[in-house]
């Protein structure tokens, strides 16, 4: 390039070195070298398909599975399509995840507290927790709840109980189950009016506390008519609700909610290692608000609960918010782990059982993994819209 | 000590210092505190003294054979009859003194970086001879080679410690490059590179690493020209690559957008072209600042590693779960994950501590 300068060769070292003419080549030499590279993906992968007899196309959704499922939340059985087995599995995925998010952010914040309690047992146990079990794969703290822990526990004769209501074995956790009867919507509509009006009255406070200054216990009565008015109507009604009490028949219980192992261990390894995550985000999200910000409310007069409240937690949240929903698109991700113990999730059926079957191994992952996308965009969407709600408000 | 200065200086009340007045000071400042410390005090010695029973005084360290546990504690017999396999897997013991000789090469390279008596020109070196010549040696050494008379052993036989290892340093020394074309990428003034980029990142960042690890072993044969097959171990490694480096771009790129922008603007006033300036002037600062970033996605990477059970290779924690399931050893479950557990966290927590104290030490020059 440098000798075609220095002899001055024109037209072809003036438009090399024209930024504009040479991030245009190179952007089109780029799309070439993909566009080639996927080309080539191609038709290896058509060359390959039809010399192994694979059948292309979407529509083996439609044929019958022939594979029972051991746990789903629509009703299921081996008549079913593929189509249903993938509604199924990302149930079980979405069923999983939003447990183990709720689970894990309550935990996660009440440890990331307790480390800066001035307890010393507490913030001990705390820091221990969080070094534990952030250092340990999930896999290997999976397999330790479901194998050395879950399916260890006695059998469903010698299970254990508490009030002949509650059972763990090593089947599961089996509790009653509700049962409306007759009149149980009257309960239901009370509830709504009950949480509409509790809405409405906590609006009308903020309103009126604005314009006068004035306070009003909003959430406490709030809270006493969401409680109270249903339980009246339930009263009322008659106490329209039967429990349906899981029984011992045959070698297992039947009746009531139960709870598969696998979903318990998974359940308690996601909420465990994300916890351990989250407390060091909750910590660090705290001890960014300045000292100041305490020490001007506590001038205020303000206490220390409501200083928590009004004024730490929501500048601490800004801090918090975009690391803790990276943290739950983790734990959704992470609920694919579910394959390694047999928890029917959308890795473990579709792309699992699923592609095994049908041999249709593109369309599957693809599947599967649009699935995934979609999921961690719309969690990170719908965070970055809180996110700016809650962002700093420069006037 | 004369009596007059000892009714001078009044002492404080006894409660405030010494033993009792940590106590009282960290264990119960309020009513509400002291009941939480009893609670959890209660909670903490009845299980934390059965467990120091079950895993050091009841237990078993010695012996050949389950029979020679008692079942009442312990059972670490276990661990020390499968130590081999746990460590080199399926590695034919004749040959272990190669991924020995290599452990211990490893060790001699990594070591001086924790000591600041090492001149940074020595680390430096050792550095570049840990990225370079250490995983060509490696190679050679673990795998065999007939030029140099060592027998070949297929990656099939691998396995263990040895082989989560090979994952996490394959896969972080092969993401960094990829990563920082990546990062550069995306942050290009060019729309086009730019956007594969960003839709490079995204992709590999959305989606779980099982799912990758399936796309790698079943689906890459497809993409490949008939005739060319890749041995499972390879497929793995690729998947696991591919997916750090987007991790790594994203860290890669926190560490561009520190640097402040006069840098930019002086490495182009000094003339220097866009791969000189990114070369000499904006990625050693950038890279020096993210390395805590760095050695954090290793841990995650590290963990990451055990996923490949899935996909039937034998990791240290594959090899553990094959074992524990022997018959003629009874329910030594908790002993084997519990020793795995200890040596992932081992690791782990080395490399958190690690990067901690590092970030400490670099944000001196930078914390404003």
């Amino acid at each position: 390039m440098a000798d075609k300068r220095d002899t001055g060769a024109g037209g072809l070292a003036r438009l090399w070195n024209d930024p504009t003419v040479r991030s245009r080549t190179f952007q089109i030499l780029t799309a070439l070298v993909v566009i080639y590279f996927l080309w080539t993906i191609y038709q290896n992968t058509i060359i390959n398909m039809e010399r192994r007899g694979i059948t292309t196309g979407f529509a083996f959704l439609g044929s019958p599975a022939g594979f029972g499922i051991v746990m789903s939340l629509i009703p299921y059985d081996e008549t079913m399509s593929y189509g249903r087995t993938f509604y199924v599995g990302l149930l079980n995925t979405l069923l999983v995840s939003s447990l183990g998010i709720v689970a894990a952010t309550i935990l996660g914040f009440a440890i990331g507290i307790g480390r800066l309690s001035k307890n010393w047992l507490v913030s001990t146990l705390s820091a221990i927790f969080v070094d534990t079990f952030r250092n340990i794969p999930l896999l290997l703290q999976i397999f330790f709840w479901y194998f050395a822990v879950l399916r260890n526990l006695p059998s469903p004769r010698d299970s254990m109980e508490i009030g002949e209501m509650f059972f763990l074995n090593n089947r599961g956790v089996y509790m009653p189950g509700p049962i409306p009867e007759e009149g149980f919507w009257l309960v239901v509509t009370v509830l709504c009016a009950a949480i509409v009006g509790a809405a409405v009255l906590y609006r009308w406070a903020r309103k009126r506390q604005d314009a006068t200054g004035q306070l009003f216990p909003a959430i406490r009565v709030g809270l006493a008519m969401v409680l109270l008015l249903p339980a009246g109507a339930f009263l009322l009604a008659g106490s329209p609700l039967g429990w349906d009490v899981p029984e011992l028949r045959g070698f297992n219980f039947r009746g009531g909610v139960s709870m598969i192992p696998e979903l318990g261990a998974l359940f308690i390894a996601l909420t465990v290692y994300t916890a351990s995550f989250i407390a060091e985000i909750v910590r660090s999200g705290i001890q960014s608000v300045s000292h100041g910000q305490t020490e001007a409310a506590s001038a205020l007069g303000l206490r220390r609960g409501t200083t928590l409240r009004l004024v730490i937690i929501p500048q601490a949240m800004r801090v918090i918010i975009p690391p803790l929903t990276s943290q739950y698109l983790n734990l959704t991700k992470n609920s694919s782990l579910a394959v390694a113990i047999g928890y029917p999730d959308l890795v473990a059926v579709f792309m699992g059982t699923t592609l095994n079957q049908t041999g249709q191994a593109v369309e599957v992952v693809a599947i599967t993994m649009l699935v995934y996308l979609s999921i961690s965009l719309l969690i990170s969407l719908l965070m970055n819209v809180y996110n700016k709600a809650m962002a700093l408000k420069e006037r | 000590m004369s009596d007059a200065t000892k009714r001078d200086v009044v002492m404080p009340p006894a409660s405030t210092v010494g033993v009792l007045g940590w106590i009282r000071k960290n264990l119960f400042p309020s009513w509400y505190s002291g009941v939480v410390t009893v609670i959890l005090g209660y909670f903490i010695i009845s299980n934390f003294i059965p467990m120091i029973n079950w895993a050091l005084f009841k237990a078993d360290f010695i012996g050949e054979s389950s029979a020679d546990c008692s079942g009442e504690g312990a059972c670490w017999v276990f661990i020390g009859t499968r130590f081999d396999f746990f460590i080199y897997g399926f590695y034919p013991e004749a040959e272990f003194w190669r991924i020995n000789t290599l452990y211990v090469i490893f060790a001699l390279l990594i070591v001086p970086q924790f000591f600041n008596a090492v001149s940074t020109r020595i680390k430096m070196v050792l550095g570049v001879l840990g990225v370079t010549v250490f995983p060509v040696l490696a190679f050679i050494l673990i795998r065999g080679s007939e030029t140099f008379g060592l027998e070949i052993i297929e990656t099939n036989r691998w396995g263990g410690l040895t082989l989560t290892l090979i994952l996490a340093y394959v896969g972080i020394v092969a993401a960094i490059p990829i990563g920082v074309l990546l990062a550069l990428g995306r942050r290009s003034d060019m729309p086009l590179v730019r956007a594969l980029s960003v839709v490079f990142i995204e992709f590999w960042r959305g989606v779980p690493l099982i799912t990758i690890l399936f796309m790698a072993s079943v689906m890459l044969p497809l993409f490949l020209p008939e005739g060319v097959s890749f041995d499972r171990l390879l497929r793995a490694l690729i998947g696991i690559t591919l997916f750090q480096s987007a991790y790594m771009a994203e860290v890669i790129r926190g560490g561009l957008q520190a640097i402040p922008k006069g840098q930019y603007e002086a490495a182009e006033a000094m003339g220097l072209g866009y791969w000189r300036s990114m070369g000499l002037i904006i990625l050693p600062q950038a890279l020096k600042i993210v390395i805590p970033g760095i050695v954090n996605t290793l841990i995650s990477l590290f963990k990451d590693t055990t996923l490949v059970l899935i996909i039937g290779l034998f990791d240290l924690l594959n090899a553990v779960q094959t074992t524990i399931i022997d018959p003629a050893w009874r329910n030594v479950a908790i002993e084997g994950y519990v020793f795995a557990a200890f040596l992932f966290w081992i690791f782990c927590f080395g490399m958190s501590r690690y990067s901690q104290q590092l970030e400490r030490k670099l944000h001196r020059g930078h914390k404003r």
